[in-house]
């Protein structure tokens, strides 16, 4: 029926110079004879840019569990989970549908079973999961970092401890390595049936008001006291710190994180006081990633102090203006409930009212976990894990293996399990490690592909486009349908438009200069005023929302967070167009409709 | 004995449509409502009837009328045209032709609209109804009487008596209304349907509107800017602003004229950010004040005042409002199968 396909996977050929890149993926990763016939779709939303060899591992941990949970735990009726490929470093996935009715039959029993379950205990369930993710981030915070002393110490030998360093460096890293992937677990042990009942929720509201925005379904079930709003309130309990203890001054724009942290030393015991706050709003609430925490390079506030810095001068200028910078917590819930009161109001009949109540019920049951998650997961617990790998190429970087700490980023995990055993090995021996000779010239090689990769456009999908989409998994998190096919097939034969479209994440209409920020290192080039385009938004950014006047992101959902942050902050923000940092150019003036969901090019 | 042949709007409702007309009834309606409503009168059915009871005196109407064929079509115009001639140029009794003319005056010098008020809301003869005219800046007392008589002439047209014929309805309930209502200069003007015209929804307000008079919008002679916002969110999902060529612009010694649009102004908004969401409000609370929803006319003047003309209640969808798009069930949690269950694109948006 469909006259068009996407490319087949067989005919994207791997860029010429970057083979040896390719190949250092796992074979599992491979496009293999087979794949041709399935359909696949390039994973932007969660892995925009190519794949060092090591962050590869976080795909296959979530799929690992994603799946895990669908397949057999929840037992999904119609779906299964997802498998990856990664050409030219990009993320491809394919879900694994069930279509045979026996097996649906049998799917939904198991299915009513178990996840009935999980919406009936939801609070008790939850409450308990907080306490397996802490334990699991304190596991994780107690694992020693890798080090090879000249001599074991003395006391270890007097202890008669019998086990030699060089063993815990694997055993550190296994350790490490196996947390990561018990962690994804976690990940995804409510997520599909939380995004099923806010789904649920949400097809409901479509189907009764048929032109309602996303946004505004979004906005009747997001919570106001989800854990990612912390970060952000932190700062502002910071800055009302610092003007409580009259040590503003050295909180100046363009001044530097290490040249402020001195002026403070140096203020005594005032100073003093406000770097005590500092460190206990740091832990935990500051390991928060300046991206989603897919890339190692996605480092925390802790790792980075100038990004939460770079807010602290603005809101310590508002409060010394007098003006009230906490969130409105109380106001914002009381909008949520007359907002639901008002839709609950236009429904026609009673019956429908009833129905409303039990689907917003459940929606809102949730939601909590829904928003919650993400800090425990992909912030807090991937920044451990990034950082204790880090450690381990700092060790091997002191031993000569490659130059920098982060080059190990481009071993995979199993060739770094043998990179840390040639090192155990060679420790033990007392003889040289062979990884020096072996190394460097495989990480120059990777490190230049991925900067080839990165400047290559990789097509959208690729494969037998599928007659409907049905798949609840590839619906709720990639927000992937039918028609964003069409609009994938269509969109390289429109003629270059000055018009870029993507999801109306915040209302209202502004012009501005465009100020393309790739990472969170050219945050600083940001003036009042500008507009913010970027890859990703993420509620991380937020402090800088109180400097920009809208924002545009290539990838990202109406019910991202970084929607709704931009929606508090009431700037106009289109999030998911796609292409806004390549078909923006720095400097240009643009308008931005955020509740058209349109950016358009004006010079 | 002047309230038998005037009410002012202020002074009636929806209760007093068999004297007052729909439209006339709703303006008093929203006028009690606090609603902006430009000032005005209606001149009840009782003037009507005291017009064609002179006029009877002179020679018989109704049996006249009521001796038609309905297929008759030659003498049907005929004796159109000889009615329509008579109540354009009857005198008046002195008490009506007072009332009016001191209404009028009461009503200040600024230009009227003079507009039939039909008496009945039967949808068939509600169409039947818009056959009747409407007069628009309407200068001086002389003229409004004019123009009240011609919109009762208008009872008398071929098309009004041949549809009488045909449906059998004795001229004995044959009234008519005529509301008289102070013109706003409009610098913008349009309708407003506070439901989706295309699919019902009841969550959003469709606002249309061009330049100048509302008249170029409700004749479909200009493509309108077309916005739709979220009723109860005020955001503007659609903005589609046209290329709106002609606007209607009131003649200085009454009538109006369709002009062309200057150039800088064709392609730009005709209504502000600001301005819709005062719409949206008046939308509001008109429905709210129904208790359903509302296809709405309305007029921006020239000082930025937002105005309402008229309101009439949203017939197409109210078909459908008893259906339910879902049910409680018994177990709440059953309504997660809609996404889990296997037909996930027909839950989508």
């Amino acid at each position: 029926m469909n006259a068009k396909t996407f490319p087949l996977p067989s005919s994207v050929k791997v860029i010429a110079g970057t083979e040896a890149a390719q190949a250092a993926y796992p074979y599992y990763m491979q496009f293999a004879k087979g794949d041709d016939q399935r359909f696949w779709f390039y994973n932007s939303m969660h892995f925009p840019e190519p794949m060092c060899a090591f962050d590869s591992v976080t795909g296959e941990a979530a799929y690992c569990a994603l799946g895990a949970a669908n397949t057999r735990v929840h037992c999904l009726p119609t779906t299964k989970g997802i498998d990856e490929r990664i050409i030219n470093g990009r993320v491809y996935i394919g879900g694994i549908g069930v279509t045979d009715p026996a097996e649906i039959k049998q799917r939904t029993d198991e299915f009513m079973q178990r996840a009935f379950y999980y919406y009936e205990n939801w609070e008790r369930l939850y409450a308990q999961w907080k306490d397996k993710m802490r334990a699991l981030i304190e596991d994780a915070q107690q694992l020693p970092k890798p080090s090879l002393p000249e001599y074991e110490p003395l006391e270890h030998v007097r202890a008669g401890r019998g086990i030699a360093s060089n063993h815990f460096l694997l055993d550190t890293y296994q350790k490490t390595l196996e947390g990561y992937f018990r962690m994804w677990h976690h990940h995804f042990e409510f997520l599909l049936l939380g995004y099923g009942a806010y789904l649920t929720f949400f097809g409901f509201c479509k189907k009764a008001f048929p032109e309602i925005s996303d946004q505004t379904i979004a906005r009747m079930v997001a919570g106001m006291e989800a854990e990612i709003f912390r970060p952000d309130d932190e700062l502002r309990r910071l800055a009302r710190c610092a003007v409580q203890l009259g040590v503003t001054a050295p909180f100046q724009d363009g001044v530097g994180v290490e040249k402020i942290l001195q002026s403070l030393r140096e203020l005594g015991p005032k100073g003093g006081e406000w770097l005590k706050e500092l460190e206990t709003s740091r832990h935990p609430w500051f390991n928060v990633n300046v991206g989603d925490g897919f890339y190692h390079y996605h480092r925390s506030w802790n790792d980075d102090l100038s990004m939460p810095f770079a807010a602290l001068p603005n809101y310590i200028r508002q409060l010394q203006a007098g003006t009230n910078i906490d969130r409105p917590v109380e106001q914002l819930i009381a909008e949520r409930t007359q907002l639901v009161a008002d839709y609950r109001d236009l429904l026609n009949t009673d019956e429908e009212r009833a129905a409303f109540d039990q689907m917003i019920t459940l929606a809102h049951r949730v939601f909590p976990y829904v928003e919650g998650h993400k800090f425990y997961c992909e912030h807090w617990y991937t920044n451990l894990f990034f950082n204790k790998i880090r450690e381990f190429g700092a060790l091997l970087a002191q031993h000569g293996f490659f130059a920098r700490e982060d080059d190990v980023f481009h071993l995979t995990h199993y060739e770094l399990e043998s990179a840390i055993v040639d090192l155990m090995q060679s420790w033990s021996a007392g003889s040289p490690p062979r990884g020096p000779q072996h190394w460097p010239a495989i990480v120059a090689t990777r490190r230049a592909a991925i900067a080839v990769w990165a400047k290559n456009d990789t097509p959208p999908a690729l494969g037998p486009v599928p007659e409907i989409i049905d798949d609840p998994a590839i619906v709720m998190l990639w927000g992937i349908t039918r028609e964003s096919l069409d609009a994938w097939l269509t969109a390289g034969e429109k003629p270059d438009s000055k018009v870029l479209k993507g999801f109306a994440a915040s209302r209202g209409v502004v012009e501005g200069t465009a100020r393309i920020v790739k990472s969170v290192d050219e945050i600083s080039r940001l003036m009042d005023g500008d507009i913010l385009v970027c890859q990703v938004t993420n509620p991380t950014w937020s402090p800088i929302f109180s400097k920009i006047s809208a924002a545009v992101s290539d990838i990202g959902g109406s019910m991202s967070h970084a929607a709704i942050v931009a929606r508090e902050y009431g700037l106009p923000a289109v999030v998911g167009t796609g292409t806004a940092t390549r078909r923006i150019k720095d400097g240009q003036r643009i308008r931005v409709d955020g509740g058209l969901g349109t950016v358009t090019i004006l010079d | 004995m002047a309230s038998e042949l005037i009410g002012w709007f202020a002074d009636i409702g929806l209760a007093d449509r068999p004297t007052v007309g729909g439209k006339g009834g709703s303006l008093g309606e929203l006028t009690r409502a606090a609603i902006a409503v430009p000032a005005g009168f209606v001149v009840r059915t009782a003037s009507f009837e005291r017009c064609i009871g002179e006029l009877e005196k002179q020679s018989p109407v109704a049996s006249l009328v009521e001796s038609l064929g309905a297929h008759d079509l030659d003498r049907v115009t005929h004796v159109a045209r000889d009615l329509r001639k008579r109540v354009e140029a009857a005198l008046l009794p002195e008490d009506v032709r007072c009332a009016i003319l001191a209404a009028t005056v009461q009503l200040g010098d600024a230009p009227v609209a003079v507009r039939s008020s039909a008496t009945t809301e039967d949808s068939a003869e509600a169409s039947f109804a818009g056959l009747q005219d409407t007069y628009l800046w309407v200068i001086g007392a002389d003229a409004v009487l004019a123009a009240v008589q011609r919109c009762w002439a208008s009872l008398y047209s071929v098309e009004s008596l041949s549809y009488r014929r045909r449906q059998g309805i004795p001229e004995s309930g044959v009234a008519m209304a005529v509301v008289v209502q102070r013109m706003v200069d409009a610098r913008t003007a349009g309708v407003m349907f506070t439901r989706s015209p295309t699919t019902g929804d009841r969550s959003v307000v469709v606002i249309e509107g061009a330049w100048g008079l509302g008249s170029a919008v409700v004749s479909g002679e200009v493509t309108p800017d077309r916005f739709v916002l979220g009723k109860i969110t005020g955001e503007i999902s659609v903005r589609n602003i046209s290329d709106k060529h002609v606007r209607h612009v009131p003649l200085p010694d009454g009538g109006t004229r369709e002009e062309e649009t200057p150039e800088a102004q064709r392609n730009a908004p005709c209504v502000s950010d600001d301005e819709l969401q005062r719409l949206r409000d008046l939308g509001r609370r008109i429905e709210r004040h129904y208790g359903r929803p509302q296809d709405i006319e309305w007029a921006i003047d020239q000082d930025g005042h937002v105005l309402i003309l008229q309101s009439r209640p949203e017939t197409v969808w109210a078909a459908n409002d008893a259906k339910s798009v879902a049910a409680a069930k018994e177990n709440p949690l059953h309504h997660v199968m809609s996404v889990f269950g296997g037909n996930l694109s027909g839950g989508k948006g």
